[in-house]
């Protein structure tokens, strides 16, 4: 069948968690339904396939989701990431949506799995899909198939054509051949721009070309630009991204979860000069996870070095790189390309400000050092115990904030009030959400409440 | 064994993998292979090994994982397992040699087995049979013994050596009857091959999941116990009870056999017929021949029983008997040589683990 030969009632654009959703949605409801993944058949699914969990409300003990987690909690949880940065009525209707979410996926082929060893901190609030997101992307193109969904892989959409108020037609390119594929209604799924480095840098600074991307190669943000060109509304900060700082040396895309590297906090962490920059020891890990993305960032060359000891070596997760080892810090230095002088200057004062005490890797300790600029607040204890490791940290890049506005039927809004037929989900329009910060598991959220709003208000307009 | 005869290829490439697997352990909850390894930071050629052993081919964390080629870090757990269990069955089966044939060409040296031997116990009858009757008339019960026995017994001691060197490779304690209750149990509900959470495998159906290898394997394993307990059974009545075969249908050795063999037969065809649909990328290629070797000698095994018992009274009688003791005798000749290893050295994998985890 050629794509192009009928015109669809649905078109979906993307091919991640929330493209499926509505896709599922959709479908369900009978109608004709064509779903354009720009990305080959292996790689499919877009960053949803790197994720691991889903955060969700839940009034009492829910699948394998312990206690309780109530809309204000949650809320509260958002704000304090955001500052404020929210629309607080997306916000909640996310969070008030997503504890039907789960049976919904669940029936929908995702299996969820207890929280996963080393993050019991989440059993409450996250639920754990098992086999990771690409088992869930895997269930829900299965689920989709079988409910007569028609997918093309390698299908790059370059321009969703909109007359007036009312969507047309996509331009989308498959197998070097460009078709023009007429749909009565469009849903937008196809995540972010960070995959674009001339973008990013051109938003952030030339610095950015230095950042990995931790997700797919193939979120550029071909279809967000064309919709922002063509005057649809956006939210979100244009020149940010969320930015983690992860192992030097993960590939330039798709690095995805192991590249993380959690031996900051017991570590000493200097710049390409040897320099300290920042208290590695300010909080526990995964509240500081995304600052030291900016502050590596903001340092020469967008790099920084992690230099532990023998006793820091099974505080942490194991990366998927092993560490550079040496015998003293002078050659841990020399290894790592890093100037032997200053580094041994900067270990050996952090190392004389050091004072004893109880050190516990788990909480907040209060181990500080003293006298030393600038202070590291918890967990300093002198690297002395041969042999000496290092990580070189670069940021890694999740996600941008700049998306498309949609209202609570997740319509987007043109310049002249709401589109007639285009409804966005996921990535695409999370900045109306997320104005800065991230929560844990709220992409996924945001992605199946409104991927599923998205499908059925597509299929509604439609019928 | 030193450890170092462990130190190839295999196991370098599935130590690469799994330090990936033990940074993400999305997998964690499809197999008792990922809580094991979560429990080690650094990884041993025996812990390898051990890993590998626990390991079912069930392909759940091959279609989960985001890392699978074309991406750089090319994840393929399943096969770089399989590699290691097929180059440690050959390390651990004694000789040494013998093995490696199998797994390289089984299909062929099963059937030449059984053809050979049955061909043997077929010239055999013109040996003196001490005026037996029925099928000793064929063969008198003592010379079946006198052959059977060490058939029976050699391979044994081949398999005990085995087992005596997978615990110590894997650094096994002392073996208390909970972790062998714990094993046993697991063994019989092949709980490692329901994905965890009872959906079952990607064996055959690529990322869709199916219970169709797990049963095959249970009408299997079922089936061939079944059988050997009707072989057992009609050993002891033979020697305390003066009760010869052949036996009629509600005898237990015919209770058990047949409804065994039927198992055996069934479960066989099953299996072959899904392991020709599966991903061959996903499991140890070089041993392929040798797997579906060992299918084709329980195949020939409970096929030829079935027969044996049907045509009793028939003149084909003569012939399947000859066959169907051409094919037990391979079965068990080739016992420690053959995939019928992987039973034994699964089953102490799970003691293991149990003794792990308590
Ligand atoms: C390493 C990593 C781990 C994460 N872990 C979690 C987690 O545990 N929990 C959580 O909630 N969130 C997590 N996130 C965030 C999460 O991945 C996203 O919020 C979520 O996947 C967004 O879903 P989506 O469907 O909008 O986008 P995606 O899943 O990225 O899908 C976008 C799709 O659009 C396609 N596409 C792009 N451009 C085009 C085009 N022009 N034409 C056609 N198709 C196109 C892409 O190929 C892709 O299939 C993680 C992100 C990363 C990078
Ligand atoms: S197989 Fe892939 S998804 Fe599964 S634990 Fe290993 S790296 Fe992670
Ligand atoms: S193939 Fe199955 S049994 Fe083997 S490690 Fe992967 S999930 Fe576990």
């Amino acid at each position: 069948m050629t794509l192009d030969a009928t015109e669809w009632d649905v078109i979906v654009v993307g091919g991640g968690n929330a493209a499926l959703c509505a896709a599922i949605e959709a479908a369900e409801t009978g109608v004709s339904v064509l779903m354009l993944e720009g990305a080959p058949k292996p790689y499919r699914g877009g960053n949803s396939r790197h994720t691991r969990n889903f955060r969700c409300m839940h009034s009492g003990p829910l699948s394998v989701l312990t206690d309780s987690y109530g809309i204000d909690e949650y809320y509260d949880d958002l704000l304090l990431v955001t500052k404020g940065r929210t629309d607080e009525g997306l916000a909640r209707l996310a969070i008030a949506t997503s504890e039907d979410c789960l049976p919904w996926m669940e029936a929908h082929g995702v299996r969820f799995q207890p929280s996963l060893s080393g993050t019991l901190s989440l059993s409450r609030t996250n639920a754990f899909f098992l086999g990771g997101g690409k088992a869930l992307v895997n269930a829900y193109y299965n689920c989709a198939t079988d409910l007569g969904v028609t997918v093309a892989y390698e299908a790059q959409v370059r321009h969703v054509e909109i007359s007036g108020n009312r969507f047309e037609s996509v331009e989308v390119e498959i197998g070097g051949e460009t078709l023009r594929i007429r749909g009565r209604a469009a849903v937008l799924a196809s995540g972010g721009f960070q995959s674009d480095i001339d973008w990013l840098a051109r938003a952030w600074g030339e610095a950015a070309r230095n950042f990995l991307i931790r997700g797919t190669p193939y979120n550029r943000g071909v279809v967000l630009k064309d919709m922002l060109d063509q005057g649809a509304e956006s939210v979100g900060d244009p020149t940010q991204c969320h930015a983690v700082a992860i192992d030097g040396r993960a590939p330039k895309f798709d690095g995805g979860i192991v590249t993380r590297l959690d031996c900051v906090p017991f570590s000493v962490v200097v710049n390409k000069n040897g320099e300290r920059f920042y208290d590695e020891g300010e909080d526990v890990w995964p509240k500081r996870y995304a600052i030291w993305g900016r502050l590596v960032a903001a340092q020469p060359d967008q790099v920084g070095y992690s230099l532990i000891d023998a006793k820091s070596r099974d505080l942490f997760m194991p990366s998927v790189f092993p560490p550079i080892e040496a015998g003293s810090i002078g050659d841990l230095a020399d290894k790592m390309g890093l100037p032997r002088a200053e580094v041994e200057a900067t270990v050996a004062a952090f190392n004389a400000a050091c004072r004893p005490g109880d050190f516990h890797p788990t909480e907040l300790d209060g181990l500080a050092t003293d006298g030393l600029e600038p202070a590291k607040t918890n967990w300093a204890r002198p690297l002395d115990t041969p042999p000496y490791y290092g990580y070189s940290l670069r940021p890694g890049v999740t996600f941008t904030y700049l998306g498309l506005k949609v209202d609570d039927t997740a319509r987007v809004t043109g310049s002249g009030g709401l589109y007639d037929n285009v409804w966005a989900a996921g990535e695409i329009m999370a900045g109306s959400i997320l104005g800065q910060g991230y929560l844990a598991g709220f992409g996924m959220t945001i992605g199946t409440v409104f991927g599923r709003i998205a499908g059925r208000e597509a299929a509604a307009h439609v019928a | 064994m030193s450890l170092d005869e462990f130190q190839n290829a295999p196991i370098d490439e599935a130590r690469r993998q799994l330090e990936i697997c033990n940074a993400c352990r999305y997998c964690e909850g499809y197999c008792a292979v990922f809580p094991a390894m979560t429990r080690q930071k650094q990884f041993a050629s025996g812990d390898i090994t051990q890993l590998a052993t626990l390991c079912h081919n069930c392909r759940g964390c091959y279609y989960a994982c985001q890392y699978t080629a074309p991406h750089e870090f090319d994840l393929n757990l399943p096969q770089a397992l399989a590699e290691v269990r097929a180059e440690s069955w050959q390390a651990l089966a004694w000789p040494i040699g013998f093995a490696r044939l199998f797994q390289r060409s089984g299909l062929a040296v099963a059937l030449a087995f059984v053809v050979g031997f049955a061909l043997l116990f077929w010239l055999a009858r013109a040996l003196p049979n001490g005026g037996g009757e029925g099928f000793y008339a064929q063969l008198s019960h003592n010379a079946l013994m006198a052959i059977f026995l060490p058939a029976f017994l050699l391979p044994l001691v081949a398999i005990i050596v085995a087992l005596r060197r997978y615990w110590a490779l894997v650094g096994g304690g002392p073996i208390r009857a909970r972790h062998l209750l714990s094993a046993l149990h697991d063994a019989a509900r092949m709980r490692n091959l329901d994905g965890g959470q009872g959906q079952g495998c990607n064996f055959e159906v690529e990322d869709r999941f199916s219970g169709a290898r797990r049963s095959a394997h249970q009408l299997v394993m079922w089936g061939f116990l079944l059988c050997f307990a009707a072989t057992s059974v009609a050993t002891l009545m033979h020697y305390m009870m003066g009760w010869h075969a052949p036996y009629a249908l509600l005898t237990p050795p015919k209770i058990l056999g047949v409804p065994g063999g039927i198992m055996l037969v069934v479960g066989t065809i099953w299996l072959a017929r899904l392991k020709r649909r599966a991903d061959p990328e996903l499991s140890a290629k070089s041993v392929a021949s040798g797997e579906m070797g060992f299918v084709a000698l329980l195949f020939l095994t409970g096929a030829s029983g079935l027969a044996l018992y049907a045509a009793r009274n028939t003149g084909a009688m003569p012939l399947l008997l000859a066959l169907h003791l051409g094919a037990v005798f391979s079965f068990f000749l080739l016992m420690p040589y053959s995939k019928m290893i992987h039973g034994f050295v699964r089953l102490a994998a799970l003691a293991r683990d149990a003794q792990d985890r308590s």
